[in-house]
């Protein structure tokens, strides 16, 4: 039977490689998640029948409906705009996992040192590491799912919180250091496991809410490590390959990211957004004009060549299925419409893409920073819904500003420039934006849905 | 049994897959992706399921139905929060209908 199991497990991290490698692209993406979701189910069942397991089957599956339905149900009825924090939940379930793992072997060898011995030195050390990085992979995503979901303040900063941190997670290692080289008693391990704790929650306690997609792949990376190392102490090839696949290609994702918003790694980690020019308000000259929904709406209709550039607000009004009904006026009037999407906009990268096609607009329709950069000086109107930040020209122009060197959407190089706006309140980093006060940008206030719909109101008029 | 140097090699080959596969991905498939590799290390259940059924203690079993528990949740939401994200990945004949 051992060898059967063993032979499933093989198939599976194969599965798993190919399935990601059907992810990576948009044609073939959805039959791999359903390949690998195979993989998973089979290696599953396939584990019941592993030899080490010596029972409590009623309470394994006990375990698996009442976990598994759980985050069932909350992923089903999830609104798309809340898929970060879902992706972190579960994230940090993955990391809990591991950590609680490593808990069940560390106790087994304290309790009978001769274990130790059959797992070697090496799958010791590994599964103390896994153990402190699984731990600062739940609790760091837990604390950043709170801090999507708006039960828990943006962000949290004391004097000195980074020598806190470094003392904490020196403190932990120590720990499993001794827990690696000697036999530990419950203290040390509850100490341990404390503190590694209390490091992942420390460490995403300070990020901000822009920074949140990066610090979410990242803690991603850290689960599949963990994974991985627990896969080294049970002897689980499936384990170890997996969660070393996604370990690194985590770790790129993350690095994708930060440069994306033209961040490192580093300064997301150890420093704070914008904390420091909480007194440099740039002044800006003129003024911001408004003008009516439908006046928008009609300059539009009318123009050759319309650019839509989506943001987080966009998200928040739920406003897409609105403006690809838009689009889709706009397309039959013989507007060439087209969608750009800056790398960061939105709370994910990819997310506006994501919520672009829950409303039903065909992915080739849009368009990345570089792809369409060029084209805004063409473009006859550039609407901007609910995005801010990533289409503010200060990035380029002014190097004091904390945005400066981000890419931005050259938004403001086109004809026109309508922009779709809650409220006259600035961007997640609190930077003005010199686009909305530029001669042709007009600003229209509302909802987004609400607006858009009084869009399509007034192009059907015509 | 994974001996030492051929865990490394294990360790190195599958980081090296898991950057390839990532490298040449547009940016539309971020987040997807990322839920995809979230759900990928969904596998623990696995570990999970042999640590319960190792258990012998009352705390182990706690903290192996806690693991299996985590686990689960981790494989199910993730592969069901991917599958709704890519279900609107729809290709280009609708927006030839539009135009």
């Amino acid at each position: 039977m051992s060898g059967i199991v063993e032979l499933v497990y093989f198939a599976t991290a194969v599965t798993f490689i190919l399935g990601l490698k059907r992810m990576s692209h948009p044609t073939t993406a959805r039959s791999g998640i359903h390949w690998a979701g195979i993989a998973m189910a089979v290696a599953t069942v396939a584990t019941l029948f592993h030899p080490e397991i010596q029972g409590r089957y009623i309470l394994m599956l006990l375990a698996v409906a009442i976990g598994g339905g759980v985050a069932y149900l909350g992923a089903r009825k999830v609104e798309m705009t809340d898929m970060p924090q879902m992706i972190a939940i579960y994230n940090g379930m993955g990391g809990g996992a591991a950590a609680a793992i490593a808990a069940v072997e560390l106790i087994r060898v304290a309790e009978n040192p001769m274990l130790a011995e059959t797992h070697g030195a090496m799958a010791l050390w590994l599964g103390v590491l896994g153990a402190l990085i699984g731990c600062v992979a739940f609790s760091g995503s837990v604390v950043a799912w709170a801090k999507l979901d708006g039960r828990m303040q943006k962000s949290f900063n004391f004097k000195n919180q980074q020598w806190v941190n470094l003392a904490i997670i020196a403190v932990a290692v120590l720990f499993g250091i001794i827990i690696a080289t000697t036999t530990p008693g419950p203290f040390t391990l509850i100490v341990f496991f404390v503190l590694a704790l209390a490091f992942g929650a420390m460490m995403a306690l300070p990020i901000g809410g822009a920074d949140m997609p990066v610090i979410i792949s990242l803690f991603n990376a850290f689960t599949g490590l963990a994974v991985a190392m627990e896969g080294f102490v049970l002897d689980n090839a499936a384990m170890i390959i997996a969660g070393t696949v996604v370990g690194s290609a985590g770790t790129l994702l993350t690095q994708l990211m930060a440069k994306a918003m033209n961040r490192k790694l580093s300064s997301v980690l150890f420093k704070q957004f914008g904390g420091a020019p909480s007194g440099e308000k740039t002044e800006v000259e003129g003024s911001m004009r408004p003008t009516d929904p439908s006046d928008g709406g009609i300059q539009m209709a009318y123009a050759d060549k319309v650019i839509i550039v989506p943001g987080y607000g966009m998200a928040v009004a739920q406003a897409q299925h609105k403006i690809w009904e838009m689009v889709e006026l706009l397309t039959e009037r013989g507007v060439d419409v087209k969608f750009a999407i800056h790398p960061v906009a939105g709370r994910m990268p990819g997310h506006m893409n994501v919520l672009l096609a829950e409303a039903g607009v065909p992915y080739d329709m849009i368009y990345d920073l570089e792809e369409i950069n060029n084209e805004f000086e063409m473009a006859d109107v550039t609407l901007v819904i609910g995005a801010n930040d990533v289409v503010n020209p200060v990035a380029k122009s002014d190097p004091d500003s904390p945005l400066y060197g981000m890419p931005i959407l050259n938004a403001d190089q086109s004809k026109n420039v309508l922009v779709i706006k809650r409220g006259q309140g600035s961007g997640f980093s609190g930077v003005e934006n010199h686009l909305f006060y530029l001669d042709h940008t007009r600003m229209v206030y509302g909802d987004g849905q609400k607006v858009v719909g009084e869009m399509i109101a007034s192009i059907k008029t015509l | 049994m994974i001996e030492g140097v051929a865990a490394l090699y294990i360790l190195m080959l599958a980081a090296f897959v898991g950057f390839e596969v990532i490298s040449r991905v547009p940016v539309i498939l971020h987040t997807p992706l990322m839920s995809g590799s979230n759900f990928i290390h969904g596998i623990v259940l696995v570990g999970a399921m042999i640590a319960l059924g190792q258990a012998e203690t009352g705390l182990e079993m706690t903290i192996g139905f806690i693991a299996v528990l985590l686990a689960a949740g981790n494989a199910v939401g993730g592969y069901v929060v991917t599958e709704r994200m890519l279900e609107m990945f729809k290709s280009s004949d609708k927006k030839e209908q539009g135009k």
